[in-house]
């Protein structure tokens, strides 16, 4: 694919057709409606989505799965399944997801580089397809020394960004990462990646995001935007090279449960940037309340909490070039609800 | 270069058994210059080994040899006429070493004093890093002169990932995030567009993945019937 | 010398470098302080000099203690040799206690060339030290330990 050259100081100057397929969005809705995801009319349609995320269990109980499912149900578009996340086992994401088409909810199944190699990964893509799945987010995936198999060996036979490529090779061309044609046709995933806006080098983030649009991403789910001017930035460079007309991206939100993880996120997670504001926010919350009255102040962060994310939403949803939010409520699905229709998001659009 | 360290001396006195003469190998090259297994820390190894020994009411004799290259037939050969002496070999050289002297004296038991760790550079006095894994496939024409195999944590070849902050990679604060440096470098060099470009996936079989490899030079091979 | 005072068997090397210890040393016994006579001084051109065998190979040969002594920090006559001593000896701590002697059989002492008091000071304390620990380990047993090794030739 031609470039052209120019410093990557000059944005202006930056090539906006990089790598990408001349008819874009255009294709995707020239193809048949049948079998794609509602999550894909729904971006195409320009809805603002709304996305949720669900952790399978550390065990193979359904119920824990079809516990969560009622908590989000007809709250968002669709649910992020998270794969082996900080590496940390649990049930797969595939597994889970095909709970979710089975109770009516529609699943992203998250995929990641670090636990299986190129025929692993398109084995059980397939699978996932004939049983209804859609949807899927690629990732490079934590490094395992996070979790709790550190000695493990990794894969990373591919990056994140040859995922989506793979994946979406899959699809519009029907063939597997050797070139051998998919019997019956490619699967009609929606694929999408993961971008962090905060992580380093600062400049070369938007360009990132580039590549994993060039590699066929039609979705993007950003990190935890905690620091709302720094992505605003992000954005204005985004919106600048023309990507947001070319995918859909959802920014990170979530709801912290204490002031303790608000100081984690910021002090102790990498590619995280989090400002003081919702650490002393948190703090504010339980100021007036003694220590020792652990359920009183709970229940205060909680609220903090879910008030800063619906605030975080109704800020985020001015900045031009944002096609929806990603709501990460880690453990704490029953926040959904209400941090949803709090922002003024209910009731979620269908399409059929 | 090949980096190695020392084994605790606990587990290496484990392997000694019932070994009363023992002789350890050092090797005069890659180890000497991470200070794994060069003649300072044979003196020391055997030393401490024959007073563990002695401490523990054994009589261990611990003799004390160096060579110039343990991966070499022709640099440890001259070491056959002594072995009958002894019931052990400790080579303190790397993996390839250990495995030399095994191979070329297969009456007499050889175990490894060291752990051998990577190919690396010495980047300060005291201190060695990795730099290059062997995949059979460079492309540091491609990325600076940096390699994202053995300097990423994930072998990225379309980096950074998410975690990088800093300019230090998540798994640890000591570790640079490779593909950082790999765009200053090339940004350095003007050609930080070559980034925006799509690296297919790698092709592994080159690397230990595809198998133990092995490299055939017909140019330099001898004729038959000659003694090599 | 009064004929109270007990003379053991013990032996304790001390490296002493050059520039400053070992003039120390003689000033101390130009002022007649007096010091153990187990405490066997043998000059180096510095205290960096030393290495790990060499604290290694005394052991084996009957000494109960090494020590060394150098200049102050940042007065070296080499600069930094008497910083990689001092590295050296932590490091040989740690090697003694791999072995089974206690790590306390070694030690380095700071002291400028006029300090013949410190000397003297410092080789009571080590002394007293080495006497309280006892012979070193190697020679309760004993048997002698192997001879000197034979030296590798490449």
């Amino acid at each position: 694919m031609a470039v052209r050259a120019g410093s990557f100081a000059k944005i202006s100057n930056c090539p906006k057709g990089i790598g990408i397929n001349a008819r874009g969005w255009e294709a995707v809705s020239a193809m048949a409606q049948n079998g794609y995801s509602n999550l894909e009319h729904l971006i195409q349609d320009r809805q603002f989505v709304v996305t949720g995320e669900l952790g399978p269990p550390k065990g193979w109980q359904r119920s824990e799965v079809e516990k969560k499912v009622e908590l989000v149900r007809g709250v968002v578009d669709a649910v992020n399944v998270t794969d082996n996340q900080t590496a940390i086992v649990r049930m797969s994401s595939i597994a889970a997801g095909r709970m979710l088409v089975e109770a009516g909810l529609e699943p992203i199944i998250q995929i990641t580089c670090r636990d299986r190699n190129r025929l692993g990964m398109q084995s059980d893509l397939l699978g996932a397809a004939a049983l209804g799945m859609r949807n899927v987010l690629c990732l490079t995936g934590d490094h395992q020394s996070f979790g709790n198999h550190p000695t493990a060996k990794n894969v990373f036979d591919l990056d994140g960004i040859q995922l989506v490529e793979m994946v979406s090779h899959m699809r519009s061309k029907g063939v597997f990462q050797c070139g051998e044609a998919i019997e019956g046709g490619g699967p009609p995933f929606l694929v999408g990646a993961a971008a962090n806006p905060f992580g380093d080098p600062f400049e070369f983030r938007p360009y990132r995001l580039a590549k994993k649009v060039a590699a066929g991403a039609r979705f993007i789910q950003t990190q935890l935007v905690y620091d709302i001017p720094r992505f605003r930035k992000f954005m204005e460079q985004v919106v600048a090279m023309g990507l947001h007309e070319k995918v859909a991206i959802l920014a990170g939100v979530g709801p912290l449960k204490s002031s303790g993880m608000a100081r984690y996120m910021r002090d102790k997670v990498p590619g995280m940037i989090v400002d003081d504001y919702y650490v002393n926010e948190m703090e504010k919350a339980v100021a007036n309340i003694p220590k020792e009255e652990k359920k009183a102040r709970n229940e205060a962060w909680k609220k903090r909490g879910i008030e800063l994310c619906i605030e975080q939403i109704g800020e985020i949803r001015q900045i031009p070039g944002v096609a929806g939010v990603h709501i990460m409520a880690i453990e704490w699905e029953s926040a959904l609800r209400p941090i949803v229709e709090g922002a003024g998001l209910l009731p979620r659009p269908t399409l059929n | 270069m090949i980096v190695a360290e020392q084994k605790p001396l606990a587990e290496i006195k484990s392997m000694l058994g019932e070994a009363k003469r023992v002789l350890v190998v050092g090797c005069g090259t890659c180890v000497t210059v991470c200070f794994a297994g060069g003649t300072k820390e044979v003196a020391v190894l055997a030393s401490t080994l024959r007073m563990s020994t002695h401490l523990d009411s054994k009589e261990t004799v611990v003799d004390e040899v160096v060579v110039q290259r343990q991966c070499e037939w022709e640099y440890i050969d001259p070491l056959l006429a002594t072995l009958d002496q002894y019931d052990l070999v400790v080579s303190l050289g790397c993996g390839v070493g250990v495995q030399t002297l095994a191979e070329r004296f297969p009456k007499i038991r050889v175990v490894p004093g060291l752990n051998t760790m990577f190919m690396g550079l010495p980047t300060k006095t005291g201190e060695c890093e990795e730099r290059c894994q062997a995949c059979g496939n460079c492309v540091l024409d491609q990325t600076g002169g940096v390699c994202p195999i053995s300097r990423c944590s994930k072998q990225l070849l379309n980096g950074p990932c998410g975690g990088s902050q800093n300019g230090k990679c998540e798994i640890n604060q000591d570790v640079p995030c490779a593909w950082q440096l790999i765009w200053e470098r090339l940004t350095n060099l003007g050609r930080q567009q070559e980034l925006l470009k799509v690296q297919p996936p790698k092709d592994w079989s080159t690397s230990r993945n595809g198998g133990p490899r092995r490299i055939v030079r017909e140019d330099l091979q001898l004729p038959e019937g000659y003694r090599d | 010398m009064s004929d109270t005072q007990q003379i053991s068997d013990l032996k304790i090397v001390a490296f002493c470098c050059q520039y400053c210890a070992y003039k120390a040393a003689d000033l101390a016994g130009s002022l007649r302080l007096q010091y153990p006579p187990e405490f066997r001084i043998i000059q180096v051109p510095c205290t960096g000099r030393l290495d790990t065998v060499e604290v290694l190979h005394a052991f084996e040969e009957g000494a109960d203690g090494v020590v060394t002594l150098g200049c102050m920090p940042g007065d070296c006559h080499f600069l930094e040799g008497n910083l990689r001593a001092r590295r050296r000896v932590e490091w040989v701590k740690k090697v003694l206690a791999e072995v089974g002697l206690e790590a306390e059989r070694v030690e380095m002492y700071n002291l400028s060339s006029a300090m013949g008091d410190k000397f003297a000071e410092y080789a009571t304390e080590m002394t007293e030290r080495i006497r309280k620990l006892g012979p070193s380990p190697l020679r309760r047993s004993g048997k002698q330990v192997a001879e000197t090794p034979v030296a590798g030739v490449s």
